[in-house]
């Protein structure tokens, strides 16, 4: 700690840390531009700058770039003094000499970082009277605008780009004041992560694309403290909603997870919520001719009595069955399973992917290692990463491994005396040194870039080589018999890097779709605690609540679909859930002919619902509140958005947790109850062991920060008293949040001051922008003061028993006549929603099968040519990849791409050539 | 270029004595041997230790002949030495002669370029480096053809190598032409241009000579400041401290130089400390006749301009900054009272910030806006206030308030200029009644 004094108050901070830092985290405002709490400190912009003084008698004293000058014991320091005001005015004047001052017509308007600095530093008269220098603008894809005359090159887009995220086509090209900040021509960014180039312009340059077209200022929207539902991850989002649409994502902080940014799919991969084709209303089908049914719209409650009505006879057996979802949330699924009753309940996981998620979940529970957050990862001085694309199944943690690559080079500058916000020095030092990263993948990934070695091969070949690893480390670990010496040296190398390390982590997950693979990554993170070291291990779980519903111990689809089959039950009831994507179609077929009534809740249109007699229109994240947990097992909660028939009355979408438990009361011939979301998720813990802390997740709805519910709105909402005037010129009561303790409404608490635990949006006074966060948090770039959000609810085992994993799979061998089917998987499309989210509908790639250069030579076959591939499960026909790093005797099929059915993984298939057009 | 009537010697002109013995072309590697060639790299590596060579360096007071003065043995001393050293070091050779007005570097380049790569080895041996560049301006392309067949020469007679001169240590030596802008010379600009990075200046600490290219401690030193180092290796501290004869505190010998519209326009290699006078009367030859000297600029465009009356004012680092500007790199620029101080400021702000870098706000945005106004100025539409933005700026792209020197080197000319001949920008300011009009349209 040491003690600076600014403007003559003495204040106790972190001696080590910057004085634009240590002045933000104290609440003092000091502007800033080219600083940004992730990036550090480059001293570019010249906006943070203060008078320092030589000591308490140093009345001249001279200005210094806060950023850039470190807050040692006896600072003395002045940000209000007239010499340092005058100059950052002089600055704010300068940059503006060539901005267009079109806030009027420009997208980052209202939540600008150039606006706040404007104003918080006074310039507000133009003197510069000469012309501006002008751009071309560059066509950069469905994400993201780019309008370059708005850039006062503070080059933060290229140091996050390419600095901090490691893409390589995003370039600042020109010299002077003829500067651009852009791809070397139009095109899509490379980078998965590309979207949070949004967040870190500080102006409009780069703006969101998706939110373009039905656009609105942030202070016309109202925003959720919610949680994307793309992948296991569990970022934190703030969600932006005008009229009824979900208008955008933002990143919204949390200091253990995102921090402040987010994966691509996570922000443009959200417009399956606006989607026309949704049900919202319930509908049944009435006519059943083979291939004409007519669906009849119902109001709620003829809804839930008709399948009250229809299911009475069946429950009244106990032969309903009811299928879920880890798309959905544990509130939906628990209530499923409590009118259906446990042993009729399936989780709505496909069987293959159950058993690895049961695994996941036993090794979680079981190991000595700790299941890190990200901010976690970043701090790991060595990774292996075992069979898991992270980058394609859960995209943010490899934007964490590309800040864990960067370990050495701050230990490095560290030996300098450098302090690691000095960034640029940090990377001048580190030059081309990383800290030890491997890869043991089926195929290429996108973190070979910053792989200190990379391994491909079939799953068994990466299970031998991860037993082999944990071996070394720990000869009790069981030996790999018949190891090659090219992957006995690999081993021994990630061996000794992680011994080496301080915080060595293990990456894998289900995603290799392999049960050794997964043994294998549990014996190295044993391994390493044995030898006394304190690992970490993330194992990546497929979807949102893959793990939440696997704790609630059900089985898997195809068990509920063999249980219809052999005429277990007379109806069925499917939560969220597309089965055609979960199973064999023959199998969900015939499930669907066994029984009599079939009613689907969900917020899409699917397969599944095309199939079902009632569908009721189910609230996805925008419209519910639900509990969600991560692949780190953090239960997390996230807020409806919208009174969806406030603005459309004849809505009907409701949680899918309120329509069963209504369907339920009615079913029991009680009055038709919604009940609230803090009961159900009560009822959850209270019978779920595993789940018993989730009702710690958040506050409930009695929270209230002096006296108020928290508002979604910002203060300055416009048009309320309008927007409905379509409809009615009597303005109704704003929406009633009866389930949490946020308000539809900009009445409530907004703001910084109170520690409120969870954050709709990021506003402060004088601070529009998401650097409001600042204004949140304990340290800047810290932890929310209120504390991160969530409840952690497995801890690393201190009893673990320690017993290794001993089935070692033999070596694969290539089959001339066979190849092995191995997943592969896309960051767009591999997951159900962003296959319908508009933005990212336009990246999806087609169904093709990938090949070895060498099977492909042998075969004759070129890329593009259709090939037959099949088994004794599937027979599909498919356009030739050619991987140049997929190993010989594999096949590559991409997870999920819309064209491509549910396929077991990991199984021999066969190929015909020139057959398959 | 030079004064042929002065007799050199070794004694007295060290940088310059062997161009008496050149004829159309510089000296081959066997005639500079004949005149004192590698004698000092011999005597360096046979009779002294690397931290010997660098304390008499120190010793003799060598400043940097770049323009900024440091002296070069401090600078060495930073450097990691012995056994715990890293084992990659470099040396490079700010050859980016880019100050306006400046012409000294080529100079030695092109006539004397083995005396460059001796002094390198040499310098190379001093700091135990490993390899060497010399970071040149990408016009000098007569200086890169000498330079490199110097080195090549140097390698076949093997100067250079992995054993130089049987001393068990070798550096590498490369000449890297650049792509021609002005901020290279900046050093830490220099070494990311090497890296092949963006030319932007990097923050210090780390200075370069713990962290430098490749993160590997560097020096980086001017042409001129490296070929001081032979002689002084030869003759010593003391001989070169008495070089300047008096004339100054200052150590050695300077090559200075005069440009502009004087007689006989040149660089000479004369005592550190010799006036201006001295310099444009008697070697110069003085202004062309019908011509007055307006004002000038001691050592560059990023120095600030002294009047007649500072011509008697020892040409030293300390004495000119006494005076309000700076030595810089010792080559001056008369102005004449014809040419119009305004036009001359708008050219020189102009050419800064055409080659401003881009990184900080300052220089980047502040410095076009000056040139606007000064050109504005010049065709006599200037406005009320213009010229007290102009002073502002004089303050605000000051030193300490941009990332490097480039701003406040180009505040330098402006600045004096303003306080000089501050009746001519006025001359240069609209009517108020003109002035409304115009504002009104501007807005």
């Amino acid at each position: 700690m040491a003690t600076i004094y600014v403007d003559n108050k003495p204040f106790e901070v972190d001696g080590a840390d910057n004085l634009l830092r240590a002045c933000l985290s104290l609440g003092l405002d000091v502007p800033y531009f080219c600083w940004h709490p992730a990036l550090g400190s480059v001293g570019a912009c010249r906006a943070c700058a203060v008078k320092q003084y030589a000591n308490a008698d140093d009345k001249r004293g001279r200005l210094v770039m806060s950023c850039m000058t470190q807050s040692t014991d006896n600072t003395y320091i002045s940000i209000d003094d007239a010499e340092a005001k005058a100059f950052r005015k002089s600055v704010l004047e300068w940059l503006m000499t060539n901005h267009p001052h079109d806030c009027p017509v420009c997208e980052e308007g209202g939540h600008c970082h150039l606006q706040d600095m404007t104003v918080m530093t006074g310039h507000n008269k133009r003197r510069y009277r000469f012309t501006k220098r002008t751009h071309l603008n560059q066509d950069l894809g469905p994400f993201i605008n780019h309008e370059m005359n708005r850039c006062i090159a503070c080059y933060r887009c290229v140091r996050y780009y390419g600095d901090y995220a490691g893409g390589d086509d995003l370039g600042v090209y020109g010299a002077n004041n003829n500067l651009y900040f852009g791809r070397e021509r139009d095109g899509v960014f490379n980078s998965e992560f590309s979207g949070n180039l949004i967040e870190v312009c500080p102006t409009g340059v780069f703006t969101d694309k998706t939110h373009s077209e039905r656009y609105n200022r942030k202070w016309d929207m109202q925003f959720s403290p919610s949680v994307c539902q793309q992948c296991s991850v569990g970022c934190n989002t703030s969600p932006g909603e005008r009229y009824g649409e979900l208008r955008r994502i933002e990143n919204r902080y949390h200091g253990e997870i995102n921090h402040y940014f987010l994966c691509d799919r996570g922000r443009f991969g959200h417009g399956y919520v606006n989607r026309k084709d949704r049900p919202r209303q319930p509908f049944l089908r009435t006519s059943t001719s083979s291939n004409n049914s007519v669906l009849e719209i119902l109001s709620a409650e003829e809804a839930v009595s008709k399948i009250g009505e229809s299911l009475r006879p069946a429950f009244s057996q106990e032969r309903v069955i009811g299928i879920g979802s880890p798309r959905a949330s544990l509130e939906a699924n628990y209530a499923l399973r409590d009118l259906v009753g446990a042993q009729n309940f399936y989780g709505g996981i496909g069987e293959a992917e159950l058993e690895h998620i049961r695994l996941v979940l036993s090794i979680m529970q079981s190991t000595a290692a700790r299941t890190p957050a990200l901010r976690e990862m970043e701090k790991a001085d060595a990774v292996f990463i075992l069979g898991e694309d992270v980058t394609q199944t859960a995209p943010r943690i490899a934007l964490a491994l590309r800040q864990a690559v960067k370990t050495i080079a701050v230990d490095m500058a560290a030996d300098l005396k450098i302090p690691d916000w000095q960034i640029a020095a940090v990377q001048h030092i580190g030059q081309r040194e990383k800290s030890p990263l491997f890869v043991a993948s089926y195929c290429a990934t996108r973190l070979d870039d910053v792989a200190e070695s990379t391994v491909h091969g079939a799953a068994d070949d990466l299970a031998r080589l991860g037993f082999a690893v944990a071996h070394a480390i720990d000869s009790d670990a069981p030996e790999v018999p018949g190891l090659s010496a090219e992957h006995a040296a690999v081993a021994q190398r990630i061996a000794q890097a992680l011994l080496a390390a301080e915080k060595p982590l293990v990456v894998s997950g289900t995603g290799a779709a392999s049960e050794a693979i997964l043994h294998a990554a549990a014996n190295i993170a044993g391994a390493l605690s044995k030898k006394g070291k304190t690992p970490s291990l993330a194992l990546c779980v497929p979807e949102v609540n893959s793990l939440g519903v696997a704790m609630l111990q059900a089985d898997s689809v195809e068990a509920g679909l063999r249980a219809l089959v052999n005429g277990k039950a007379d109806a069925l009831i499917v939560v969220e859930n597309d089965l055609y994507r979960r199973a064999p179609a023959e199998l969900v077929d015939g499930a669907f002919s066994h029984v009599s009534t079939v009613v689907v809740i969900d917020h899409q249109s699917t397969a599944t619902s095309e199939k079902a007699k009632y569908i009721l229109p189910a609230a996805s994240f925008a419209e519910g509140d639900g509990t969600m947990v991560s692949m780190e097992g953090r239960a997390q909660r996230y807020f409806q958005l919208y009174q969806p028939d406030y603005y459309d009355p004849s809505s009907r979408i409701k949680e899918s947790w309120r329509w069963l438990h209504a369907v339920h009361t009615s079913v029991d011939h009680r009055e038709v109850s919604w009940t609230q979301f803090d009961e159900i998720t009560q009822k959850c813990a209270e019978h779920i062991p595993a789940l018993a802390r989730i009702v710690e997740a958040s506050p409930n709805a009695s929270y209230r920060v002096k006296g108020l519910k928290i508002a979604r709105a910002p203060r300055r909402y416009s048009g309320r008293t309008a927007m409905r005037a379509n409809l009615s010129v009597h303005e109704p009561r704003a929406s009633q949040d009866i389930d949490s303790a946020l308000t539809f409404s900009m009445e409530g608490y907004v703001g910084p001051n109170e520690d409120a635990s969870f954050v709709p949006f990021a506003w402060a006074p004088g601070w529009n922008s998401p650097q409001a966060w600042t204004k949140f948090q304990d340290e800047v770039g810290g932890h929310l003061r209120s504390g991160d959000a969530g409840i952690r609810l497995i801890e690393a085992n201190t009893q673990s028993s320690g017993k290794y994993f001993s089935t070692i799979p033999a070596a694969f061998r290539a089959d001339e006549n066979s190849w092995q089917a191995v997943p592969l998987h896309h960051i767009f499309g591999s997951d159900e929603l962003s296959a319908r989210a508009g933005a990212t509908e336009m990246m999806l790639e087609q169904p093709y099968i990938g090949l070895s250069p060498s099977d492909a030579q042998h075969l004759g076959v070129r890329d593009g040519v259709l090939l037959k591939v099949h088994n004794t499960v599937f027979n599909l026909s498919l356009a030739v990849r050619i991987l140049e790093k997929l190993p010989a005797g594999l096949v590559g099929l991409p997870v999920g791409l819309t064209g491509m059915p549910h396929l077991p993984l990991n199984v021999p298939v066969k190929l015909h050539p020139g057959t398959g057009a | 270029m030079m004064n042929a009537a002065i007799l050199k010697s070794a004694d007295t002109h060290p940088l310059t004595w062997r161009l008496d013995h050149l004829g159309s072309q510089p000296l081959d590697l066997k005639t500079y041997e004949s005149l004192e060639g590698f004698a000092a790299l011999r005597k360096a590596i046979g009779d002294m230790s690397p931290t010997a060579v660098q304390l008499l360096v120190k010793d003799a007071n060598l400043r940097g002949r770049g323009g900024a003065g440091f002296p070069a043995g401090v600078k060495w001393s930073l450097v990691p030495m012995g056994e715990d050293a890293p084992k990659q070091k470099y040396l490079i050779c700010n050859a980016d002669e880019m100050e306006p007005g400046t012409f000294k570097d080529r100079l030695l380049m092109e006539l004397l370029p083995h005396q460059l790569v001796e002094s390198m080895i040499l310098v190379g041996y001093a700091l135990q480096v490993s390899k060497a560049y010399i970071f040149l301006r990408g016009e000098y392309v007569v200086a890169a053809e000498r330079l490199n067949r110097a080195i090549a020469e140097a390698k076949a007679a093997g100067y250079l190598s992995e054993n130089i001169l049987g001393s068990g240590w070798g550096m590498e030596l490369h000449v890297h032409t650049g792509a021609g802008r002005y901020i290279c010379g900046e050093e830490t600009a220099l070494i990311n241009s090497l890296e092949g990075r963006r030319a932007n200046p990097r923050a210090k600490p780390p200075f370069p000579q713990v962290a430098g290219l490749w993160g590997k401690p560097t020096v980086v030193n001017n042409v001129e400041t490296l070929v001081n180092v032979p002689a002084i290796v030869v003759r010593g501290a003391d001989w070169f401290k008495g070089l300047s004869r008096g004339k100054s505190a200052d150590s050695g010998t300077k090559l200075y130089g005069v440009s502009g519209r004087a007689k006989r326009t040149g660089v000479w290699e004369l005592p550190i400390g010799t006036t201006c006078r001295e310099l444009l009367y008697e070697y110069a030859g003085g202004m062309q006749d019908g011509l007055e000297l307006m004002c000038w600029l001691p050592g560059g465009a990023s120095t600030d301009f002294l009047l007649p009356q500072h011509l008697d004012l020892a040409m030293d680092f300390d004495t000119i900054a006494k005076a309000g500007s700076r030595m810089g790199t010792g080559l001056i620029t008369v102005v004449d009272n014809k040419q119009n101080i305004v036009s001359v400021v708008r050219n020189l702000e102009q050419f800064f910030s055409r080659e401003s870098c881009g990184w900080c706000t300052p220089c980047r945005d502040g410095l076009p806006w000056s040139v606007k106004l000064l050109q504005a100025i010049e065709r006599g539409e200037g406005q009320e206030g213009d010229i007290e933005v102009l002073e502002e700026m004089t303050h605000f792209l000051g030193p300490g308030k941009t990332f490097c020197a480039l701003a406040p080197g180009a505040m330098e000319p402006l600045q004096s200029a303003l306080k000089f001949f501050r009746g001519e920008f006025e001359r240069g300011i609209l009517r108020t009644e003109i002035q409304h009009e115009e504002g009104q349209q501007a807005s």
